[in-house]
């Protein structure tokens, strides 16, 4: 059990940086997830704390201890990588065990442990064979195994799900939950899939070319997103997010004239500040031809998901998105909307910073908006 | 035989391709056919014009007179030495140079590396003179590097002529298994290297127990190239040994050829049957590890 400290880490490679000045603070026992696209620096940051990349400036601390120096097995973490990279020349329980066997466990001890350790990960049938005569999933079960025997004070995920198809992707989301509840041990899970970091995390940290963008709960990133780059990035569908002008302290305008409703009180803005409206699609209420305040949306066609409905329209020109549950009635040709203002998120056009107060989260904004 | 898995239906085509293959085999086959019908008959039938092309009677005979006369026995065994040794230090010279290479950052290692390259294009036969040099005494390197300090070195002279190290080390020092071995390396992924680095092995463990198990194949396929250039060598072994009991087969061959007397013919069918028997060995060799060969130079193993 370990807390992790990141301090102004940076790394660059040559001349060019890749992290700039990574500051994070890791509890004991949290289920962190580093969540951005590809190429923010993500791996990165989880190969500095594993040991498998060098520091260039900056410390970094595991229980309190500096370990900048100190060789990966030296480290107390055990890593699951993106593609398993388990030994093909192995059976799965060399596989299981190969970390006992370098330590000089003796061997009746190691096969206790391996059996153990099998039994948890659902592979006791399969300890002889070779990873190459397993399935993506029971391969995935063997990486997480291997990590597991250790009995590691740090556990380090590198997008281990992104090479599993989509149900097995679920079914192994919910076996780390459960892991993760079972052992308690601290975790850094890297992934560009929101839906994943939103189901695993105890906090997410999102990251951007190098930078954290934002760090928290999954529930207060979703609900108040720091940047306009957390909003999009964060829920799907994505939020919509339209340019507009402020003309008053209560309106803002698009570029086709379409004025939308802002509540003064929510907003720290300047008049004729260049400022995105975001609007989550699940946020936008459908009402009544006629009913005030109404925008009228052009449907231009329909998705079906199923449980749910998105409509893919047009607001003052832009692309808007509207995502309704399927029971309601088929939309066609106009659609009357109102926008909720507590449902409204603003922010600098220039910066990407947010514009909102801060207000405690109650429940989502949609919500409190019923 | 496998189905090559041939995409297209074309039987014409697979006929033409069959004539073509077997024409190929008569061609590549038809000399040694030669040599076995030649090593069958008695000297007069083998001078004859046209030899016959049929095996005569003398076959048994043929094979123990060259067998007892040149002492094959025991050339053989030099050169089973010569070629077990070779192969051995070139594997394990190999595996490990191109285990510092790819796996290693270092200063110089670029360097060491392209002059392992060079080695390529320098093959014994060019450099024989100096290798001759070096040879006759092993010290004698070392003593003129000391001496460009203005140091004398009082090594007394270490002679390898007329021995097997002498016959086997010039020839492990060459670049291609480096090579092979470094092709196979730069495809193991570099999540491999990483997992059993986490899991605590170091890197000789690394080597162990993960590198030497994954190229198996490679080393198969090595050993045999290996054992076969080794077993064919000629002109170095000519030059070095000139005690007889040194004297490996393919050597041997030469000293049979000539007749008994100056300006008699040569005894083709002993010599024939010398080259036959000389030619079983690395045979086995490659017979035995052929399957393996071919899998360790056509891909790496899943």
């Amino acid at each position: 059990m370990a807390d992790i400290a990141i301090r102004n880490v940076e790394k660059s490679y040559g001349k060019t940086a890749v992290l700039h000045g990574i500051d994070l603070q890791i509890a004991d026992g949290e289920f962190l997830v580093i969540l951005g696209p590809s190429g923010c620096g993500k791996s990165t940051l989880l190969r500095m704390i594993a040991g498998l990349e060098g520091i260039s400036r900056g410390e970094i601390a595991i229980a309190g201890r500096v370990v900048n120096a100190l060789e990966p097995r030296e480290r107390g973490c055990a890593m699951v990588f993106q593609n398993y990279a388990l030994y093909p020349h192995m059976t799965v329980g060399e596989n299981i065990g190969y970390a006992l066997k370098v330590a000089g466990l003796p061997k009746p001890e190691r096969e206790r442990r391996v059996a153990e350790i099998a039994r948890i990960v659902g592979l006791e049938a399969f300890l002889a064979r070779r990873p190459s005569e397993l399935s993506g999933g029971q391969r995935q079960r063997v990486a997480m195994g291997r990590a597991m025997i250790r009995e590691p004070k740090v556990f380090l995920f590198d997008e281990p799900l992104s090479n599993l198809d989509a149900k097995l992707r679920v079914q192994m989301r919910l076996e780390i939950r459960r892991l993760h509840q079972r052992l308690q041990a601290t975790s850094v899970f890297v992934t560009h899939d929101q839906i994943e970091a939103m189901s695993l995390a105890d906090r997410i940290v999102v990251m951007n070319q190098g930078r954290i963008e934002q760090a928290g709960p999954p529930r207060l990133l979703y609900a108040e997103p720091a940047t306009r780059f957390v909003a999009s990035f964060l829920g799907a569908p994505a939020m919509n997010l339209l340019p507009a002008t402020i003309i008053a302290k209560d309106r803002a305008r698009m570029a086709d004239g379409t004025e939308i409703a802002l509540d003064p009180a929510r907003f720290i803005v300047e008049i004729g500040q260049a400022v995105e409206i975001g609007i989550r699609p699940e946020d936008v209420m459908i009402v009544w031809p006629g009913s005030e305040g109404a925008h009228a949306l052009e449907v231009e066609f329909t998705e079906d998901m199923g449980s749910s409905r998105l409509l893919h329209t047009r607001l003052g020109g832009m692309e808007f998105t509207v995502l309704q549950p399927a029971a309601q009635i088929e939309a066609e040709g106009q659609l009357p909307i109102t926008i909720p203002e507590n449902a409204i998120h603003l922010f600098d056009l220039n910066t990407g910073k947010r514009l909102n107060r801060q207000i405690p989260v109650i429940g989502t904004a949609a919500s409190a908006a019923a | 035989m496998r189905d090559a898995g041939m995409i297209e239906r074309a039987p014409l085509l697979n006929a033409v391709t069959h004539v073509l293959m077997i024409a190929g085999l008569l061609i590549a086959a038809f000399p040694i056919y030669v040599v076995f019908i030649a090593s069958t008959h008695d000297l007069p039938t083998v001078n004859r014009v046209p030899m016959p092309l049929w095996p005569g009677e003398h076959l048994v005979q043929n094979y123990t007179t060259v067998w007892n006369k040149s002492d094959f026995g025991a050339k053989m065994i030099n050169s089973l030495i010569v070629a077990t040794g070779v192969t051995i230090g070139k594997i394990t010279l190999a595996a490990l140079t191109a285990f510092s290479i790819v796996f290693f950052r270092y200063r110089a290692r670029m360097l060491i590396f392209w002059a392992i390259f060079i080695t390529l294009m320098l093959p014994l036969e060019v450099r024989i003179v100096p290798t001759y040099a070096v040879a006759a005494d092993v010290a004698e390197p070392l003593r003129w590097l000391v001496w460009l300090f203005g140091f004398e070195l009082g090594i007394a002279p270490i002679n390898l002529l007329n021995t097997y190290t002498g016959l086997i080390l010039p020839l492990v020092a060459t670049a291609t298994g480096t090579f092979l071995y470094r092709q196979f390396f730069l495809t193991i992924p570099d999540t491999l290297v990483e997992a059993a680095r986490m899991d605590g092995a170091g890197p000789l463990r690394f080597f162990r127990e993960h590198l030497l198990p994954l190229s198996r194949n490679n080393m198969a396929a090595l050993a045999t190239i290996m054992f076969v250039y080794a077993w064919n060598q000629y002109l170095w072994p000519l030059l070095i040994t000139t005690d007889a009991r040194m004297a490996t087969a393919t050597m041997q061959l030469q000293k049979i050829v000539p007749g008994p007397l100056f300006g008699q013919p040569p005894v083709w069918n002993e010599a024939m049957a010398a080259t036959l028997l000389v030619m079983v060995p690395p045979l086995l060799v490659v017979i035995f590890m052929q399957g393996a060969f071919v899998r360790g130079l056509v891909a790496t193993d899943k």
